[in-house]
């Protein structure tokens, strides 16, 4: 990372006369058609001018600005952020891939649609699902399609009171915002002290207006949800379905999975589960799975194996026929083909024993730090967690230090700040996830500075209340910015 | 078991499991209802070394094969600079999650503020979000905020040019979300705006109108007196275009569209066989608050350094929860880091460039095409720029037209019809390339031609 | 006279017009105001029903109507500086109703009875 912050934006390196591209002639200018000049462009396109070395050196430092998780520990809860294999990356660019226009004919892409049959196949093992899609581009679009399978599933029974979605009180903010999106009104239900779902509670909202539990496993206060086969005949009983937010799919590998736990419909973050960058924020990926039963309802278009002559040949759906019940179409193709690549380079390179250790040896890692602190910071709900932990803030709160300066602070030492004031529960949430890819080296040394952050918070609290100092920025004005929006270079 | 991707020794699972009071890893499952123990392995390979995955990619690549490709349809095969797939493999930016804290995020946050300003320039709209996933949720997205601003309304028109696909898109959306679509329907190719205005006129639930253009036959659509007449009725305009025609096309802003929202992986970037792509969507400066997605700007940090943070955030669903405008809580990052580096190469100039040789290859192979005799244009009259639909005259069926342009290693278009081919020429095609398609249209329209004659039998 | 809501909008009453903002209690919570959502003017409002909302950095709060009404003038001095809320909440309306139903007041609390919710609140 730069130590000096790097702060140009590429219009304040334009040159009129600068460029960074050539072209070659075609042959066919001659053929330039005159169109009606009405319907072209009249304002002027600020692009910026630019040649090739400027922007080169231009973006490499803007990315010496960033930190990622190959800089450093990146213990951001509910994010699964573990190492990126390279290789994935690797297979991702294959030009035999990336050439791939996505309306070829289905013999010229052979390879491409086993690949994402392949995928679909590994990720109902591990799901315990009957049928995957893997059209979503992200968690919150998983989040979204699945629950557009629930509501085609009541529609195709004619049960069409079926307007509600419970969900927990640690829910993340998509689920209720998907179920709105969905045509669903969302209904709380509150967590006992122990984290997990208030079973009675549960049970006194269950009706025949309910279509759907969306519960998270481990939830977001990072506890297994222990009631959950109860649970799942309860909600069954009442007529509705159970979805499961993969969210914090990370610790049950090898462990146990959705499908045996009851849940019909799930998603998968490929993004976290399953390694594929993030990207600064996409793009990632949000596999659904369903049970035996609602495959029907998945979107098109659905890549088929043609049976049972033809054994390896794979179709896309539009050539053979539309499935009638499916919820409809939620993306242009086949999702962000590319990240479904990467997805399945991991899983191969982990194999069923690596995938098998993946679930405990992050489970492990959170515990470790989590049982390393607990003399400084207060454990929220005091239970052996699995892939991530929430802290309410120090112990000592004495000083007035908050989660913010903590995280703030921990920015200084080279480290990205966990989730801060998430989940909801408590008022002073620092979630901490550390994957099964850390080192215990590099927790200890964690350990270490979140120990000296605490024992600043205690003796010097101003140097953690004006942290980060050692940033290239310090911190910024978040109300300037929303009261005066400037959202383009020209608005500057 | 070691593994490359794990740290982790014996000893330190011993000691780590013993600040734990813990002996086994089994021991921290122990909540964990018997019952729902996955007590086998799965059934999956075991682990694979790179030079085992790389086979076993390889064996899929082998199966696949790329064609000179002719095809559109909403996903192009542009030129793409070799500078950056080097800028986004740098892992600052590929291994970055969303940038919440500013500090250690000004690259991630820098780059998508001059994406939204580039965005801005070429939809002629003054705010533009961080990107959504595609084109068509994009559009999706916009449908739902034309119903949000309007508070009451609950009826969309969208026009039968749009692509089928996103329309089938918005379909599922509207349908969910409790939204009704109804369409304009086409004259000869373009929106019919007679029927527009006779829908319009004394509706009052109508939110949003979505209008195309170029449209998914390549037309470029007049919208003149469009903007007014959707505005009298108030409703909001919401314009498409693939970002790259934006370079030279009347824009969205010059029409008087609100909202401009669609696809921007003709920037350059791959195909891989649809996605990932690139959504875009921009809007005015007073439905800013309505824009879905994450949003960009400036401010100034404690040392009065200018410096860039997610803004508006009270929009999102991390705050909103049901409320928001959106479900989404992502972008599409690195593709708009793509955008963004290639829009910095290519500049207005080359933007123009491309533009000028995809259109005069376009115009060139479907006049020689016409000429041939195999193929006339189905809208003869009216104006594109690199995309057109063809009806097919020849002898033979077009299928097998198809087919045999396949396997000499082309992908023809895409058919839209059985008699019909929607064609596409960008700057990547080559006089050759070109030729190369008109003669064999010349030769396989033809039923006596032998369909295994090879074109190394010929010269151009 | 002024009435309050439990969602902690006011409504200060002038014959059959009611002035309607949300009170200091809901400013101190939401920290330092961005946006104010208004309706148009002509609107109609309906009470307990949505009809904008008020916007910080970090947090967004609904405004419900506490009585049903037309809208006769929105604060267009919120439009470019939303902060008057902070300021002064009680000054600063959001938006001037003609009431439609003034019984509807019957519903809401008096100064002294929302003190002692707002205290019941914080607990």
């Amino acid at each position: 990372m730069n130590r000096k912050y790097y702060g140009k934006v590429i219009f304040e390196l334009s040159r009129p006369g600068r460029t960074g591209y050539h072209l070659d002639s075609n042959g066919c200018e001659e053929h330039l058609a005159t169109l009606p000049d009405n319907l072209m462009r009249h304002s002027p396109l600020r692009l910026p001018e630019v040649d090739e070395p400027t922007v080169v050196r231009h973006y490499t430092n803007m990315s010496a600005n960033n930190f990622g998780v190959d800089s450093g520990f990146y213990p951001l809860g509910s994010c699964t952020m573990k190492y990126n294999p390279k290789i994935n990356d690797e297979m991702a660019t294959i030009p035999e891939f990336a050439n791939l226009h996505p309306l070829q004919p289905a013999d010229t892409v052979q390879g491409a649609l086993k690949a994402y049959n392949d995928l679909q196949a590994m990720l109902c093992e591990i799901g315990g699902m009957a049928e995957f899609t893997l059209n979503p581009y992200a968690g919150a679009h998983g989040e979204l399609t699945g629950l557009m399978v629930i509501r085609a599933y009541h529609m195709s029974r004619g049960d069409h009171n079926r307007t509600k979605v419970i969900v927990p009180d640690s829910a993340h903010g998509t689920n209720p915002a998907s179920a709105a999106v969905a045509g669903l009104k969302v209904v709380e239900v509150k967590s006992l002290p122990d984290g997990t779902v208030d079973i009675e509670a549960l049970r006194s909202l269950l009706d025949d207006t309910v279509a759907a539990v969306m519960m998270t496993n481990p939830n977001t206060v990072g506890l297994f949800e222990y009631s959950i086969p109860e649970i799942a005949d309860m909600v069954h009983a009442a007529g509705a379905l159970m979805y499961y937010d993969g969210a914090n799919l990370n610790p049950l590998l090898g462990i146990a999975r959705p499908g045996d736990m009851g849940f019909d419909v799930m998603h998968i973050n490929l993004h976290k589960t399953f390694s594929t960058p993030h990207g600064g924020g996409g793009p990632g990926s949000g596999p659904v799975g369903v049970r035996a039963g609602l495959e029907k309802f998945l979107p098109n278009p659905v890549v088929v194996r043609k049976k049972p002559a033809e054994d390896d040949y794979f179709a896309l759906d539009y050539e053979i026929e539309h499935r009638a019940e499916s919820l409809g179409r939620i993306s242009a193709w086949l999702g962000n083909f590319a990240v479904e690549l990467r997805a399945l380079a991991y899983i191969l390179s982990l194999g069923k024993d690596g995938l098998a250790m993946a679930g405990s040896l992050a489970t492990l890692n959170a515990n470790y730090v989590k049982e390393s602190l607990r003399d400084l910071y207060k454990v929220a709900i005091d239970r052996v967690c699995k892939h991530e932990f929430v802290f309410d803030g120090l112990i000592d709160k004495s000083t007035g230090v908050t989660t913010l300066d903590v995280a703030k602070r921990l920015l200084d030492h080279g480290y990205h700040a966990p989730t801060i004031y998430f989940p909801l529960l408590f008022h002073e949430s620092l979630m901490i996830e550390p994957t099964e890819t850390e080192s215990k080296e590099t927790l200890d040394e964690f350990i270490a500075v979140m120990r000296d952050i605490a024992r600043e918070a205690t003796e010097t609290p101003d140097i953690v209340k004006g942290a980060p100092h050692d940033c290239p920025v310090r911190r910024p004005d978040d109300t300037s910015a929303a009261l005066n929006p400037v959202v383009t270079y020209f608005d500057l | 078991m070691a593994h490359r991707y794990f740290p982790h020794t014996p000893d330190d699972i011993r000691e780590m499991l013993g600040k734990c009071g813990m002996e086994t890893l089994d021991d921290l499952y122990a909540d964990v209802p018997e019952s729902l123990r996955l007590k086998r392995d799965y059934d999956l390979p075991q682990q694979m070394s790179e030079n085992k995955v790389r086979e076993y990619f390889r064996d899929l690549a082998d199966m696949n094969r790329p064609l000179t490709c002719f095809a559109g349809a909403g996903f192009y095969d542009h030129y793409s600079p070799a500078v950056i797939p080097a800028i986004l493999s740098r892992s600052e930016f590929l291994t970055a999650y969303t940038p919440y804290q500013p500090e250690v995020s000004q690259g991630t946050l820098q780059y998508i503020f001059e994406f939204q300003t580039m965005m801005s320039e070429l939809t002629g709209l003054p705010v533009s979000n961080a990107s959504m996933y595609d084109g068509a949720t994009a559009l999706a997205e916009a449908m739902m905020m034309t119903v949000a601003a309007s508070r009451k309304k609950d009826r969309v028109l969208v026009s039968a040019t749009l692509n089928p696909a996103w329309r089938e898109v918005i379909d599922t959306y509207a349908l969910y979300h409790g939204v009704k679509i109804d369409t304009v329907p086409e004259d000869n190719g373009v929106t019919d705006l007679a029927a527009l205005g006779n829908m319009l006129d004394g509706a009052s639930d109508i939110a949003g109108v979505i209008l195309p253009t170029p449209n998914y036959y390549g037309i470029l659509e007049d919208y003149t007196g469009v903007a007014e007449m959707v505005h009298a009725s108030k409703a909001l305009l919401v314009m498409t275009a693939p970002a790259s025609t934006l370079g030279v096309i009347k824009s969205p802003g010059e029409w008087g569209a609100d909202i401009a929202a669609g696809e921007a992986q003709s920037l350059g970037m791959p195909m891989s066989f649809g996605g990932p792509g690139l959504g875009y969507m921009c809007c005015t400066k007073a439905l800013m608050r309505k824009l879905p997605g994450r949003i960009v700007g400036k401010t100034t940090d404690a040392s009065g350094q200018r410096v860039f943070v997610l803004t508006l955030q009270a929009r999102e669903q991390h705050i909103r929860r049901d409320k928001a405008t959106s479900n989404i809580c992502s972008n599409q990052g690195l593709m708009a880091l793509y955008a963004t580096v290639y829009l910095s190469l290519m500049g207005p100039q080359g933007l123009r460039d491309v533009n000028d040789l995809s259109s005069s290859g376009a115009h060139y192979l479907a006049s020689r095409l016409v000429e041939t005799g195999a193929f006339e244009l189905k809208y003869p009259s009216r104006p594109f720029l690199n995309e057109f639909v063809l009806r097919y005259n020849g002898e033979t069926s077009l299928k097998d037209f198809m087919e045999v342009s396949a396997a000499s290693g082309c992908l023809a278009g895409v058919m839209i019809a059985d008699d019909e081919l929607l064609v596409c020429v960008t700057e990547n095609r080559t006089k050759e390339e070109i030729d190369r398609y008109i003669w064999r249209a010349e030769t396989f329209s033809k039923a006596q031609t032998p369909l295994f004659k090879s074109e190394s039998e010929q010269n151009f | 006279m002024i009435y309050y809501s439990k969602s902690h909008e006011y409504a200060r009453v002038e014959g059959n017009t009611a002035f309607i903002g949300i009170s200091d209690y809901a400013q101190k919570a939401l920290g330092n105001v961005v946006y104010v959502d208004m309706p148009e003017q002509g609107d109609d409002v309906t009470a307990g029903e949505e009809f904008g909302a008020v916007e910080s950095v970090k947090a967004a709060s609904d405004l419900f109507a506490p009585v049903s009404g037309a809208v006769v003038n929105i604060n267009e001095a919120l439009i470019d500086n939303p902060r008057l809320v902070n300021d002064d909440a009680m000054a600063n309306w959001i938006i001037e109703v003609e009431m439609t139903d003034p019984s509807e007041l019957e519903g809401l609390m008096d100064e002294e009875a929302y003190k002692a919710f707002c205290a019941s609140e914080t607990h």
